[in-house]
């Protein structure tokens, strides 16, 4: 039979298993937080359903949020689901163009140098802690809204908007960037062949060959718009009240959440209708997701 | 590649959320710790009292170095459900217990809640600058801030406020876990809820700072909030009856209506430094603290001295 297989040390195969376990133990974790996460808010938001006081559609639909009336406790999140609506659905309209656009740029038509620049800032842009936003909001760009529009208060749904569009752009750049990359050079060199011009390049070729990843990143910019708490809670003047406008003050469900947990009794109704919020919060991503992940078959179907 | 792309959008938001409410719920950092050198306190609760219990903690630290005093605000509602689990010292409060938070602190704890009261505040009413109103009567608070309020626009009131082209009134209000937002329910509404629709602050200051930068704006906070872009109203009882200003000396003769007490409370008799530091607050260096930070002390003659 010959000379035998030269065998690696037994401690170097045994360490690569415990590498390959730890390593496939934290891919698993993700899955396992996310089934935990979902555990405990629907175990402190269930038994409220069951509540005789409750009603499920006065939660839905109803704009009256008195938690801690004397007389009459109503549990309506209605005005504070169209406050998280209106409020990403401001930052979304602001934040794409401009995302995707910087994206397209800095992956298509700027010199490396420029590049280089351009993603070192847009990363310490990302960076920005949501609470420091929040402060911008609460005092630059409240006092920008009020000298530009004339408006009384300039803590508002366009503020709010506004802080999110700047704090999505970052993610929608950086993974737009990624998606544009990804697209093979031989897409553009064909395109460049056949005597296309760059724009026809980006609008006809590298578009929608890259679709599934700008949509992916519009859907991160998304996700970060609807779960942020702290800036929305400090810009957008927490009213609790179904906007009519742009300059109208709103609250929205995480907002309400954060400002309201803390003195809320562990185990009461007022606690338990908090927690049944974030499973909303939960059914809005979700739905959102899903949506998306049926746009990208589509799509891709064709 | 979408479907890891999706699987991490869902991860992350979910992380976010969770993130949000277990932090929040979490039971703070652990109660007094340290080695036998260094004794912590921890205070929670009032906005209102958040200022005056910071200058304590810092004044007491010159009178007392191997005690640390900790100061976190929240509301008079958050710290007294800090209480009620047993995780701070002192709960500062800018209202009274209510007796259902008693039980409960004695249901989680074993000890009743003892209260000491350490001063007094006027709750007072701002409006801006401009605005050419002088007075306000309860009732006609009640109408501006209630549900089902009459009284939306300042033309209703009979205030023409200077050039502002919408005269609505903006109501300036609390979060709900606020003592003072308790406090103006039950003085100024009576059993009525407040309009949905408020700018609910959350805290003291920002109620004045926008009250301060709105014309159209009228908000309640602490009197020791004031700046000079806003304007403090009188305030009578009924309409027709004297009207008076939130100052020391009307709060203290409880002429001014929205006068209220400044409390801490801990769970059962306080011991120890615990116990010092309250002793410390009721002394005379203490209550000139108070007085320096714009409240009512127990004994204004003998603290301002």
């Amino acid at each position: 039979m010959g000379a035998p297989r030269p065998q690696r040390p037994k401690a170097s195969i045994a360490i690569e298993r415990i590498i390959e376990f730890v390593i496939r133990l934290s891919g698993v974790s993700a899955v396992f937080f996310v089934a935990a996460i979902f555990f405990f808010i629907f175990r402190e938001a269930v038994p409220v359903l069951w509540d005789p006081d409750f009603d499920f559609a006065e939660f839905l639909f109803s704009k009256e949020w008195y938690p801690t009336s004397v007389n009459n406790v109503r549990y309506g999140t209605f005005a504070l689901t169209i406050g998280t609506l209106s409020v990403t659905g401001v930052a979304i309209v602001l934040a794409v163009p401009f995302g995707l656009g910087a994206a397209i740029f800095i992956s298509e038509f700027c010199s490396p140098k420029i590049k280089e620049t351009l993603k070192i800032v847009i990363e310490l842009l990302a960076a920005i802690p949501s609470v420091v936003w929040g402060f911008i909001g609460l005092t630059v760009m409240s006092k920008l809204i009020v000298s530009v529009t004339g408006t009384a208060v300039g803590v508002n749904l366009l503020n709010g908007g506004f802080i999110l569009a700047l704090m999505s752009v970052p993610v929608i750049v950086s993974i737009g960037e990624d998606a544009l990359k990804a697209v093979p050079d031989s897409y553009r060199e064909a395109a460049l062949a056949l005597g296309a011009t760059r724009w026809e390049t980006v609008f006809r070729v590298l578009l929608p060959a890259a679709k599934n990843g700008l949509l992916a990143a519009v859907l991160l910019g998304v996700g970060r718009a609807v779960g942020e708490t702290m800036a929305v809670l400090m810009a957008t003047g927490h009213a609790v009240q179904i906007p009519h406008g742009l300059l109208d003050s709103v609250r929205t469900l995480t907002a309400n959440v954060a400002a309201e947990l803390g003195e809320a009794p562990a185990g009461s109704s007022h606690y338990r209708v908090l927690f049944l919020t974030g499973v909303l919060l939960f059914a809005i991503t979700l739905v959102v997701n899903v949506a998306a992940d049926l746009a990208v078959r589509g799509i891709r179907r064709k | 590649m979408t479907r890891n792309r999706i699987v991490t959008t869902l991860a992350l938001s979910g992380a976010f959320l969770g993130g949000t409410l277990l932090a929040l719920f979490s039971p703070g950092c652990g109660k007094s710790g340290g080695g036998p050198a260094m004794t912590t306190i921890q205070v929670r609760g009032s906005d209102t009292m958040v200022n005056v219990a910071q200058a304590w903690a810092e004044a007491y630290k010159v009178a007392a170095p191997n005690v640390g005093v900790e100061v976190s605000g929240g509301g008079s509602g958050v710290g007294i459900a800090a209480l009620e689990k047993g995780t701070v010292d002192i709960a500062n409060a800018s209202r009274n217990i209510k007796p259902e938070e008693a039980e409960r602190a004695k249901k989680n704890t074993g000890k009743e809640p003892k209260e000491f009261i350490v001063g007094f505040d006027g709750l007072a009413i701002y409006v801006h600058k401009d605005n050419p109103m002088t007075e306000i009567s309860l009732p006609q608070l009640a109408e501006i801030f209630a549900e089902d309020g009459k009284l939306t626009k300042w033309s209703d009131a009979g205030v023409t406020i200077p050039g502002a082209s919408d005269d609505t009134i903006i109501r300036v209000s609390r979060q709900s876990s606020s003592g003072t937002y308790e406090f103006f329910r039950e003085h100024v509404l009576g059993k009525r809820d407040f309009k949905l629709g408020s700018r609910d602050m959350n805290g003291s200051k920002e109620v004045v700072e926008l009250v301060g930068s709105s014309k159209t704006a009228i908000g309640y906070s602490g009197m020791a909030y004031a700046t000079p872009a806003v304007k403090i109203l009188k305030l009578s009882a009924k309409p027709g009856e004297p009207a008076y200003e939130a100052t020391v000396a009307n709060t203290i003769s409880k002429v001014y209506p929205l006068a209220r007490s400044l409390q801490l409370y801990t769970l059962g008799e306080p011991q120890g430094e615990v116990k010092k530091y309250i002793d410390w607050i009721l002394s005379p260096a203490g209550q000139k603290i108070l007085a320096e930070n714009g409240d009512v002390p127990l004994n204004p003659a003998g603290a301002t001295k």
